[in-house]
């Protein structure tokens, strides 16, 4: 039996999200929270794999109380069970607190139910860096393969698995010792609607709370914004420049006023490649 | 730790099939400015097989200095075995700040060595600087979903590390003849030390869309409200000879590729010409078509951020507008075929 860990994040809808542009800072309340998109994808081919070779699937996330909502979503998606690490004290993490604090719940996990593999979404629509996934796997010291957009084979007998990796011109074929960890691509699978079955489940599920104080082996000092050696030191909207011209007029008579504008520049479609 | 003993700026030197990645070199241009306000050394960090032919275009781009790792275990690029040469080089010769391009090689490698240093990194960064005195690095990027712009810095720890945005900085003009010292390392890794296998590598015979390389692109954005609307996208494009973009929503909601997508989590492009339609401006769109020749945005919104950020801009509405624009295009271009022609 696999065990497989999707390491997932509840993030606002940044889509949604409005600025307060007095302060320059996100006002939550006008974006609801969502599990991120990309880490769908990561339950999902956890699920995939799960439904292929037989399996468990777990899901850990480091947030705030409601991030069981997150939890939930992927219980709908299938997965068996949920783990939320929770506590003021990881407040403020950036990606290497973070990988720090989510390594120490999969550490916990591992010793209820050893892990095979871990898979993480390729980043979170709300930070954008892509660096948890690769962190995690240096600190349990097994391979990180990001950019995995299909799964060949996964052999636990044998201890090893067959992916590609998405590369700018086509894709290479890598095979890993298991345990390893992969960020999967967007375009690994499609999540389908959830089955009945799922949401019932997950309506009624009740993830796995845990804070620092549960979990084993911890350095306090590594966490949260103590242990984030970034800082965002300044939040700034960028300088506006002086903006465009605005045409007037019907739409037949801006567009007029837009071509006299281009053709009086024809250089500009002197183009490399053929028209 | 001793920032003293930290000194010179490191770019990592990308390289695929004997050729030196175009965003490394951009680096290195980035990367004098920063070494040349401290007063420190500029180094590459160039690992490969069959790879030390290229430190004559590293010195020629602006680097005083190439540390080469030239190994057959660094035939591919793989994360255990590369990172290991990163970090050999970096305790030995304790640089102050690394920077790597933003590809999915570049931040693979960022990660893992950062996470082992430890330190931290700043991802995607589209502006960098360096305060004189202290060598702090500042490295700005679109942040919270590219709404806004924040400086990110990193004060404990050296190296300090940060993955840049291809395309953003510029390249200095290569100085033919140019050298500088190479340092050349080895360290021992064998084949069995590495746990991971590159057991093939698959050209795409499908020729992928480089909406990078198009002089002319018309990008469209969520306005134009469902898949069947951002067709007249594709039209205008087809009549311009254009390359299709489009803003993250777009892309998110399925009605075209990724590959498509312009902005902090797309490409960053510099057309000659950019028609940005229906699309608001958010920044992280904005840092991906900034540079380009000219901007016209059409926007059913006056207020929309995107016309802050064109040269010319159209309020109304898309289907109004564009159908219009597509007739008088075709119109003006069949002119200019018969003119040329006719000259010829």
């Amino acid at each position: 039996m696999l065990h497989i860990v999707a390491c997932i994040k509840q993030v606002p809808d940044t889509k949604i999200i409005k600025m307060n542009p007095k302060t320059n800072t996100m006002d939550r309340r006008t974006a609801p929270a969502i599990l991120n998109p990309y880490d769908a994808h990561a339950v999902e081919e956890a699920v995939r794999i799960k439904n292929r070779y037989g399996g468990h699937v777990s899901v850990v996330t480091m947030g705030p109380p409601p991030a069981v909502n997150a939890i939930k979503t992927c219980i709908e998606i299938g997965a068996d069970e949920g783990y939320l690490i929770t506590d003021r004290r990881f407040a403020g993490a950036d990606t290497l607190a973070t990988s720090y604090a989510v390594t120490k719940a999969i550490e916990k996990i591992a010793k209820i139910k050893p892990v095979d593999l871990i898979i993480c979404g390729k980043m979170s629509i709300d930070g954008d860096t892509g660096q948890v996934g690769p962190g995690i796997a240096r600190r349990l010291d097994i391979p990180p393969l990001t950019s995995v957009n299909k799964v060949e084979e996964i052999n636990q007998e044998e201890g090893f698995a067959i992916v590609h990796r998405k590369l700018e011109e086509g894709y290479e074929v890598v095979k890993s010792t298991l345990p390893c960890l992969f960020s999967v691509e967007k375009t690994i699978n499609e999540v389908p609607y959830s089955p009945l079955p799922n949401m019932l489940k997950a309506a009624r599920y009740k993830p796995h709370i845990w804070s620092v104080d549960d979990l084993e082996d911890v350095d306090i000092k590594q966490l949260g914004l103590k242990g984030s050696p970034t800082i965002v030191s300044k939040v700034w909207a960028p300088q506006k420049p002086a903006g465009g011209t605005f045409f007037e007029g019907s739409p037949a008579a801006q567009v007029e006023q837009l071509l006299s504008v281009l053709f009086e520049k024809k250089e500009l479609f002197e183009t490399k490649g053929e028209v | 730790m001793d920032f003293q003993d930290y000194k010179g700026v490191w770019v990592f030197i990308e390289q695929k099939d004997g050729a030196v990645a175009s965003v490394s070199l951009e680096l290195l241009g980035a990367g004098r400015k920063l070494a040349d306000k401290r007063g420190v050394v500029l180094a590459g960090i160039l690992i490969g097989e069959n790879v030390k032919h290229l430190t004559n275009t590293v010195f020629e781009y602006g680097a005083d200095t190439v540390y080469v790792y030239d190994q057959p275990i660094f035939k591919h690029y793989r994360t255990e075995s590369y990172m290991k040469a990163l970090l050999d080089c970096s305790d030995k010769h304790k640089p102050e700040i690394i920077l790597f391009g933003a590809t999915s090689t570049g931040k693979d490698l960022a990660s893992a060595v950062a996470t082992d240093l430890p330190t931290g990194l700043t991802a995607d960064t589209t502006e960098l600087d360096v305060e004189e005195e202290t060598g702090l690095l500042l490295a700005s990027r679109p942040a919270f979903g590219g709404n806004i712009m924040a400086t990110i810095l990193c004060k404990k720890y050296r190296p300090q590390m940060a993955t840049v945005r291809s395309k953003v900085m510029k390249a200095l003009p290569p100085q033919p003849g140019r050298t500088g010292k190479v340092v050349e390392e080895t360290i021992l890794l064998k084949e069995e030390d590495i746990r991971t296998k590159v057991l093939e590598i698959v050209r795409e015979t499908v020729k992928k869309v480089r909406i990078d390389e198009a002089d002319i692109i018309v990008a469209g954005g969520k306005g134009l409200g469902s898949y069947e609307g951002f067709q007249l996208i594709h039209h205008l494009a087809e009549t311009l000879g254009g390359a299709v973009g489009a803003s993250r929503d777009v892309v998110e909601a399925g009605w075209i590729d990724h590959a498509h997508q312009v902005g902090q989590t797309g490409v960053t492009v510099t057309p000659k010409i950019y028609f940005a339609i229906g699309i608001s401006g958010a920044i992280q769109h904005i840092v991906g078509m900034k540079n380009a020749g000219l901007i016209i945005a059409i926007n059913k919104d006056k207020e929309a951020p995107i016309f802050q950020n064109c040269h010319y801009g159209i309020v109304g509405d898309a289907f109004e507008i564009v159908p219009v624009l597509i007739e008088q295009f075709k119109k003006a271009l069949s002119r200019e075929k018969v003119s040329s022609t006719s000259e010829g």
